[in-house]
């Protein structure tokens, strides 16, 4: 156990106006009267955890689900409870954004915002089952500023069924004339078997070579307009790195609450089943919640701050990795200008990032089949 | 028995022609077996056989009729299988020539004619199959009259399926077919005409007795091996197993050795007493080489030692299968294998597949090359990998090929042919309807693709026999295949320049195709030495990422590069590249291997 405890806190709230047909989150649509109920549970999985946790918390990111869709009474009352943290996210949907409701953030100590825009064209907004628009995103993003938010982040999708480089450009364009501090750009994941990849599959073949300019395209728009590519799907300008996240990609330990959360925690990984009731259930009886737990073996970890860590435009520390890389395979992709060693750390070149799956999978000595015991 | 009372026969037949069938009726009338114990085809035992309707090893059944002893020794139709057949024709004095009454002549059978020609065997005629509705009896016995030069009332017609005229062979089998020479008297000699491997009892030779007689027990020792081993047990078949105490001169039976070593006891020896033998050993036969090649690889690697144990224990039944070890960049460790042929190839790769659980990756076949060199100096190639870069000349085997058609696709054979560097030797017409052509043509080229491309040609109405003639110089070049600027050793070809650029070019499409995008750009090219003849791209991929990757699915993101991970294991390295397996199966296997 870190002596210190564990620095960084993520709260789970599944709640969702509607669904999204590509989301694969916990979620839960509407359910307003269990909000409350919810609420309880969560504080008091914390207050059961709370021995985990170090005097002073870093960085504390509350997730969804749209958690600004939950009863302001009630995240009012959850954020009051949380502890004090230099970095508060709050995942938020721009048609939830009001000036009450920044002004309840602010207020209850939020420093950060995450800004789910994912478009702004209409069009592809609707094949992602959005309902607001590219006007919700502006005021949603006008009312934060003007409840003093200084650290404000959008959400973009790329590689929509049916979306044009010119479309993508159109999107950047966008988000980059709002000069947020951060922006995260995911490909969207059509995931087998869902209704999504069923009513849009054929279209994504049919666009899948356009698409993979795509990634090219956002990593060079945002870095051209003076954003520091930190991290394979992330940007920042003035230093803005979103603090809790980049705790992750370091392989520090964090606490999850909140149904289908996860935490690691010296060496041992738990997740929160995804089931309400039973999640509320259990923690009305002042139980812990059900729970899977995946003990992770030394050489476990040390893989996983590989693969994490080379997400980062930053060198992982050599000696941390040593014994997960493949020493033959780090020649050749030096040799290939896929890796590089800087300083005492390795780093992937600007084209090792771009083709970072491979790279790391190439990069990582024989994995043994089964290390979880 | 007394030599007079003997008869030895084989039966030859194109395939399909009812050798099977007959052997069984001749087994059922002398009431060899009983009707309740007739298996359909009794002389074919390997499930193989059976399944494909050929004949692959050389059987020996005895049966009695009429106070005489019937000796039939079955033998291969194929062609591949010359070689058994030629051993077995020389255990007799007589073959029964059998055609189909509703086919004809077909290539396969003149090839056996021939031979039992060249054995100096007493040829009986028979039309087999009258009762089918289509069946032209007459037309047919004209035809075989004329091939063996008998008069077309001695040509037998007879329905094996029905049974009808089949007592009636027997007797011509015992007036027409003389009895076997030799001399009871004189010191025992018997010739090795095939062998078989007991995993229990040894070596088991098949015999036929040509002078004096062998008694269980007795010292036998192997002319030409000079191997010594006591007679565990005499015997004939019946067709089982069946001891006897002796063999005597003119029987054919066979001989459990106790030998467990196979190489001790080679098919074609001269068998006779330890003491006081004979001096002058039976007339053996020449050695029979293999003339096709090909590479056989586990697809598992894991699976190298089960495929060199089975390799091991086919050869203990199949002398004429040759094999070394072989190791190649591309596929890992197998062995390259010798073949009497196409035929004999699919036949051992379907026998290592379906007998001992296999699943193999066969390289495109090749022939055997005579390479000289500018010194003079010459050298046998069996795999394209081994073929001198630079050399004097190059010579192949070449084949005298028979075709038989119906007239209408003599065109289409000569088209072929002349696509395939074959060179018109002489046409026959067979009747009015059927033409027999002649065609010597580079073995190569019926390794490539020719059978595929005869049967769709004449819609499956020709039928093909060949000979290996000998060695002729070709104007061959190797063709190297280059991923990445690295030659892959397992693609390499040996192809007539003329054929080089579309060879080339096909499997420099192939690859492009099944190799996956690499993380950089991958150039496939076909070259002759260091000239390119073709050459394809495969594009770098420009993304590969997890997009999203935060607390929450680290343990999925990580199975997945796991699993990614697992994925380019079983890829093989070819100098930086990785290829699937699944790319060379597509370009290496007989089947991809289709223009």
């Amino acid at each position: 156990m870190s002596a210190a405890g564990v620095r960084h806190l993520y709260v789970h709230l599944p709640f969702c106006a509607s669904r999204c047909g590509y989301c694969d989150f916990v979620t839960l649509v509407g359910r307003r009267d269990e909000h409350g109920r919810h609420v309880d549970a969560v504080l008091a999985e914390l207050d059961a955890e709370r021995g985990l946790l170090a005097k002073q918390v870093e960085t504390v990111f509350i997730g969804g689900g749209t958690p600004t869709f939950t009863e302001p009474s009630e995240l009012r009352r959850l954020l009051a409870s949380l502890p004090a943290a230099e970095e508060v996210t709050v995942e938020a949907n721009p048609e939830t954004v009001t000036p009450e409701l920044a002004a309840l953030l602010r207020a209850e100590g939020v420093t950060r915002v995450s800004l789910g825009a994912q478009s702004f064209d209409r069009r592809l907004l609707d094949v992602l089952d959005r309902r607001g628009g590219a006007e919700d995103v502006r005021r949603a993003y006008y009312h934060l500023r003007d409840a003093s938010f200084d650290n404000i982040s959008l959400d973009l999708i790329y590689g929509i069924p049916g979306q044009e480089p010119a479309d993508l450009e159109r999107d950047l364009g966008e988000a980059l004339a709002l000069r947020p501090e951060h922006l995260s750009c995911y490909e969207l994941e059509a995931k087998p078997g869902t209704r999504f990849t069923h009513a849009h599959g054929e279209e994504l073949e049919r666009q899948a070579g356009a698409m993979e300019g795509f990634f090219q395209l956002v990593v060079d728009t945002l870095t051209d307009a003076g954003y520091r590519w930190y991290e394979t799907a992330n940007f920042c300008r003035d230093g803005r790195r979103s603090r809790h996240n980049l705790a992750y990609w370091l392989g520090y330990d964090y606490l999850g609450v909140g149904i289908g959360a996860v935490s690691t925690v010296d060496g041992l990984r738990w997740r929160n089943l995804p089931a309400l009731p039973r999640y509320l259930a259990a923690l009305e009886r002042r139980e812990r919640p059900p729970r899977e737990f995946e003990p992770l073996a030394a050489s476990t970890q040390t893989q996983e701050r590989l693969m994490l860590g080379l997400r980062l435009d930053e060198p992982v520390p050599y000696a941390d990795v040593e014994s997960a890389v493949d020493l033959d395979a780090l020649t050749r992709l030096e040799g290939l200008r896929l890796v590089e060693r800087r300083g005492e750390g390795l780093v992937l070149t600007r084209r090792g990032r771009f083709l970072g799956g491979g790279v790391t999978a190439d990069l990582l000595a024989e994995i043994p089949a089964n290390n979880y015991s | 028995m007394k030599l007079d009372r003997i008869r030895n026969f084989s039966i030859v037949a194109h395939i399909d022609h009812g050798k099977s069938t007959l052997a069984d009726r001749i087994l059922e009338v002398t009431e060899t077996l009983t009707q309740r114990e007739m298996r359909e085809q009794v002389l074919d035992s390997m499930e193989l056989e059976r399944e494909r309707g050929i004949t692959i090893k050389a059987q020996a059944v005895r049966v009695a009729w009429k106070g005489h002893q019937l000796n039939l020794i079955d033998t291969p139709g194929h062609v591949d299988f010359t070689y058994e057949v030629s051993r077995a024709l020389q255990a007799c004095e007589g073959a029964l020539l059998l055609v189909d009454a509703a086919q004809g002549i077909q290539a396969q059978t003149l090839a056996n004619a021939y031979l039992a020609l060249e054995n100096n065997l007493e040829i009986v005629p028979v039309v087999n199959k009258i009762d089918l509705p289509q069946a032209d009896p007459e037309a047919v016995a004209r035809e075989l009259a004329e091939l063996v030069g008998e008069d077309p009332e001695r040509v037998l017609r007879i329905s094996a399926k029905t049974g009808e005229g089949v007592a009636e062979v027997l007797d011509a089998i015992v007036e027409r077919i003389p009895p076997p020479e030799g001399d009871p008297d004189a010191p025992p000699r018997a010739l090795v005409f095939d062998s078989s491997y007991d995993q229990y009892r040894g070596v088991v030779a098949f015999v036929r007795m040509v002078d004096g007689l062998f008694r269980t027990r007795h010292d036998i020792r192997a002319m030409a091996a000079g191997t010594r081993f006591e007679a565990e047990e005499l015997g004939f078949f019946s067709p089982v197993r069946s001891p006897t105490d002796t063999l005597e001169a003119g029987e054919v039976g066979y001989v459990i050795t106790g030998l467990k070593d196979v190489s001790r006891l080679r098919v074609g020896d001269t068998l006779t007493s330890a003491r006081h033998g004979a001096t002058e050993p039976l007339p053996g036969y020449k050695e029979v080489k293999p003339t096709v090649f090909a590479g056989l690889y586990p697809t598992d690697s894991d699976d190298y030692p089960e495929l060199r144990d089975a390799l091991e224990k086919l050869k203990l039944n199949d002398a004429s299968l040759f094999y070394e070890p072989e190791t190649s960049q591309a596929l890992g460790f197998g062995f390259r294998c010798g073949f009497l042929g196409l035929l004999h190839m699919e036949i051992v790769r379907e026998r290592l597949e379906r007998e001992f659980d296999l699943d193999l990756l066969v390289t495109a076949p090749n022939v055997a090359y005579r390479v000289f060199t500018q010194d003079g100096s010459g050298i046998e190639v069996h795999s394209p990998a081994d073929m001198p870069r630079e050399f004097e000349r190059v010579e192949e085997p070449y084949i005298r090929a028979t075709t038989i058609v119906p007239k209408e696709y003599v065109g289409t054979i000569m088209e072929l042919n002349n696509e395939r560097r074959g060179r018109f030797d002489h046409m026959e017409y067979l009747s009015e309807e059927r033409v027999m052509l002649s065609y010597d043509l580079p073995l190569a080229e019926i390794v490539y693709d020719y059978y595929d491309q005869l049967k769709s040609r004449t819609k499956g109405y020709a039928s093909f026999d060949y000979d290996v003639i000998g060695f002729e110089e070709g104007k061959l070049v190797r063709v190297d295949i280059l991923l990445a600027g690295d030659p892959v050793d397992a693609l390499s070809l040996i192809v007539h320049r003329d054929g080089a650029y579309g060879r080339g070019r096909a499997l420099v499409d192939r690859l492009r195709e099944e190799i996956p995008r690499q993380m950089f750009d991958v150039p496939v090219q076909a070259a002759i030495g260091s000239r390119v003849i073709a050459r394809e791209t495969i594009k770098a991929r420009r993304k590969d990422v997890l997009a999203k990757c935060y607390g929450g699915d680290v343990t999925r993101k990580r199975k997945l590069l796991e699993r990614q991970k697992k994925g380019k294991k079983r890829m093989k390295q070819v100098g930086s590249v990785e290829v699937p397996q699944e790319a060379f199966l597509a370009v290496l296997n007989l089947d991809g291997d289709k223009r």
